[in-house]
């Protein structure tokens, strides 16, 4: 009886990944209808921890978003992720106009910590997503202090792994990508008690 | 001993690094100043000079496995853009983690320890494997951050498509000003300026606040930095109601329907109840933690919304004069309103919420949830209207992340209709004698816009504060609306006159020459 009610709350590696890969879905669409990124038209509402969330309808971009965060949900879930890029370029010259930096760190979570693979947290949910709803409302809020995007754009993902990742098929390896003369804001941050996130954002200064 | 040193050594660093984020060196200004004076020629032979020295000394050492694409665009930048410049080489302190070294470098020597002294291997060994991965991961992070070799950067090879051609980034009306959008000429006349400007000096510019009223007795009450004025409209007397001490002021001010009562919300979290035939203070009802920056009235009921985020109902009459509270946003509610039939109250709050909660149930004394609750905002609420020829119809606009006026049904909660604004809308009322409402906007025009409504068909732009419209208010007679900018100035506006047909038909242009000529004085 004693281990069902531990197991009641319990939040293993693979669920935070989960919990994680779900933030940075909605986190994602959310900067590109909030920064103007793709015509407004492409957007849906929807209903996510309790807040109002536009995301894009665009086939393209789901695919897109559905193919890496997939792939990011199997290396979170092996702790193999330092940092996700979300990275803003202009479509024409490609340079980098903004790169939204979501680290990811490590936690020992509170339950048995015997088996590294097997580490659990007993965080509830509901205050994992009060966290996440925050970061959330300040990513909309940014809208107010970066700079416009006055430029056909497009975004890219980029996950920073391990040195002994393998790479998938279909997957490239690339630079790390400079924004000149940057700017960087830190939002709020927030854990699942096995990853903590941390959202940053670095802009490109106007002179 | 020798960890401590390096422990103020580390620091001293970090301390100099706060330095140089903040205003540039004086080697750089002389450099800048230098390369603005000089003539075209002088500059291109200090720029070579510059980027020689950029891409021999720092590229290496910052990012040797950088990409041969980054290094092109490098150079091809110009190099006033970049910071640095000279002959001299600045590491980067801010990209160098020295926090993370060191606890690395502390962390190997105690977890040696820790395996020489452990008796039990076994437990060492465990404590070893829990810790390596989170250990691998922060080596290679540090790694990363001084050679990108140390990890690898994957991205997915199909990319995500470009925004089309066409599009241009819908948030480029918050940022670039434009001369107002020409208007459709609805069937009346509007007077696009303000009848009459009157000073507000020390206005609160705060979206939060609700700082004017106009009562049914036909007084202006309106607080201006610590004192609350209030301005007779039919007279033009002007009489001092209340100061508050030193630090201290007024965050929102109601009249009661009849229009003799003022109820001043304050910084401190209490409601005051000023009669102000008297000139006098009434009570004051405490309730709040923080300052109150919003109030309804509801005959003897004045609700009263907070920073704390808690709405409280205060029964004026008695003594036990906290009613019910309710707890329905987490953040400063900036915008409370009775419905027209005084069924519903609505709520706004900094939490992008509007709540709608029902009289029935929230007068009775327990805090129950709100009847609805609407999230499609993507900014904060202040602004919020009842339709007056449709009580279940509210209206609410969002900030400057948002921009949009809504409506909504109340009795089946839905979404009526959406309309992007394109400017921060702070305030919104619905005209008594016409089928059209007004909003108040901020940056970039900071106008008065006059809706056709339901069509939402814009009739005029009323422009003339040159800093946003924070608060609107409507005169008794329903013919004026008087608005109060940052820029600290309340501006008349009659532009809902109830008859215009018949004051076009008498003295149609004389009198509008008339309305020009005293705006031109001031």
């Amino acid at each position: 009886m004693s281990t069902a009610q531990a197991t009641k709350n319990c939040i293993t590696l693979k669920g935070s990944a989960q919990i994680i890969v779900e933030y940075l879905k909605y986190g994602i669409n959310s900067i590109l209808f909030q920064r103007g990124i793709y015509p407004a038209e492409d957007f849906d509402n929807t209903q996510q921890y309790g807040l109002t969330i536009l995301m894009s309808k665009d086939p393209k971009i789901q695919t897109f978003l559905q193919n890496v965060l997939s792939q990011t949900e199997e290396w979170l879930s092996k702790n193999m992720i330092n940092k996700i890029s979300m990275v803003i370029t202009n479509a024409h010259t490609k340079e980098v106009l903004e790169c939204w930096d979501f680290k990811m760190q490590a936690e020992m979570g509170d339950g048995d910590t015997s088996d590294p693979t097997k580490l659990t947290a007993t965080k509830e949910l509901s205050r994992i997503q009060n966290e996440i709803r925050d970061v959330m409302r300040q990513i909309s809020a940014t809208v107010s202090y970066l700079p416009l995007l006055d430029c056909i754009c497009t975004f890219d993902v980029m996950i920073h792994t391990l040195q002994n990742t393998e790479l998938p098929a279909k997957w490239d390896e690339t630079g790390a990508i400079i924004i000149q003369n940057s700017q960087a804001v830190q939002l709020r941050s927030f854990s699942t008690g096995l990853h903590k996130v941390d959202t940053v954002v670095n802009y490109k200064m106007t002179s | 001993m020798s960890q401590f040193n390096f422990v103020s050594d580390l620091q001293n660093a970090l301390i100099m690094d706060g330095e140089t984020r903040g205003p540039p060196p004086r080697w750089k200004k002389k450099l800048e100043a230098s390369l603005n004076g000089s003539a075209s020629t002088t500059r291109s032979v200090l720029s070579v000079s510059y980027n020689t020295s950029f891409s021999g000394v720092q590229a290496p050492a910052k990012t040797p496995g950088k990409s041969s694409e980054g290094k092109a665009k490098k150079s091809t930048t110009t190099p006033t853009k970049t910071p640095g410049g000279g002959d001299r080489f600045i590491p980067n302190r801010a990209a160098t983690n020295f926090e993370l070294a060191h606890f690395l470098v502390n962390k190997e020597s105690d977890e040696e320890n820790e395996k020489a002294t452990s008796s039990n291997s076994n437990e060492s060994n465990v404590q070893a494997s829990a810790h390596k991965g989170e250990r691998q991961k922060l080596i290679s992070e540090v790694a990363q951050i001084g050679d990108s070799k140390g990890g690898r950067i994957l991205c997915y090879q199909n990319k995500a498509p470009a925004a089309p051609e066409t599009h241009t980034n819908p948030l480029k009306v918050v940022y670039s000003i434009k001369t107002p959008i020409s208007t459709k000429s609805g069937s009346r006349y509007i007077p696009t300026t303000s009848e009459r400007i009157l000073d507000a000096p020390d206005f609160i510019n705060d979206y939060y606040l609700n700082l004017m009223d106009w009562s049914a007795d036909n007084i202006v009450a309106v607080a201006l930095g610590s004192c609350v004025y209030l301005w007779n409209a039919q007279s033009g007397n002007i009489e001092q109601l209340a100061e508050f001490e030193e630090g201290d002021y007024a965050g929102s001010l109601s009249w009661i329907q009849e229009g003799q009562i003022l109820a001043i919300g304050n910084s401190t979290g209490a409601v005051e109840l000023w009669d102000c035939a008297k000139v006098k203070r009434l009570r004051v009802m405490d309730g709040h933690s923080a300052r109150v920056g919003s109030l309804a009235w509801n005959s003897f009921l004045v609700s009263s919304g907070s920073r704390d985020g808690t709405i409280v109902h205060h029964d004026v009459r008695s003594r036990e004069h906290k009613l019910s509270s309710l707890a329905g946003h987490t953040q400063e509610v900036c915008g409370l309103k009775w419905s027209t039939d005084f069924k519903y109250l609505a709520s706004g709050g900094n939490d992008n919420l509007v709540n709608v909660w029902s009289a029935a149930s929230s007068g009775v004394g327990t805090a129950s949830d709100p009847l609805h609750k609407f999230s499609d905002h993507q900014a904060a609420v202040r602004a919020l209207a009842w339709c007056p020829w449709q009580p279940s119809t509210l209206a609410s606009g969002g900030g400057t992340a948002d921009r949009c006026i809504k409506f909504w049904n109340v009795n089946n909660g839905t979404l009526m209709k959406s309309v992007d604004s394109k400017s921060q809308v702070c305030s919104l009322l619905f005209s008594r004698h016409y089928r059209e409402l007004i909003s108040a906007h901020g940056f970039a025009n900071n106008q008065l816009t006059i809706w056709k409504y339901p069509t939402m068909v814009k009739q005029a732009d009323l422009t003339g504060h040159t800093s946003r419209v924070l608060q609107m208010a409507m005169s008794p007679d329903g013919s004026t609306v008087i608005s109060a900018g940052a820029d600290e100035t309340l501006r008349l506006w009659n532009c809902f006159a109830p008859d215009p047909l018949a004051a076009k038909k008498s003295v149609s242009n004389s009198k509008v020459k008339q309305s020009v000529f005293r705006q031109s004085i001031r």
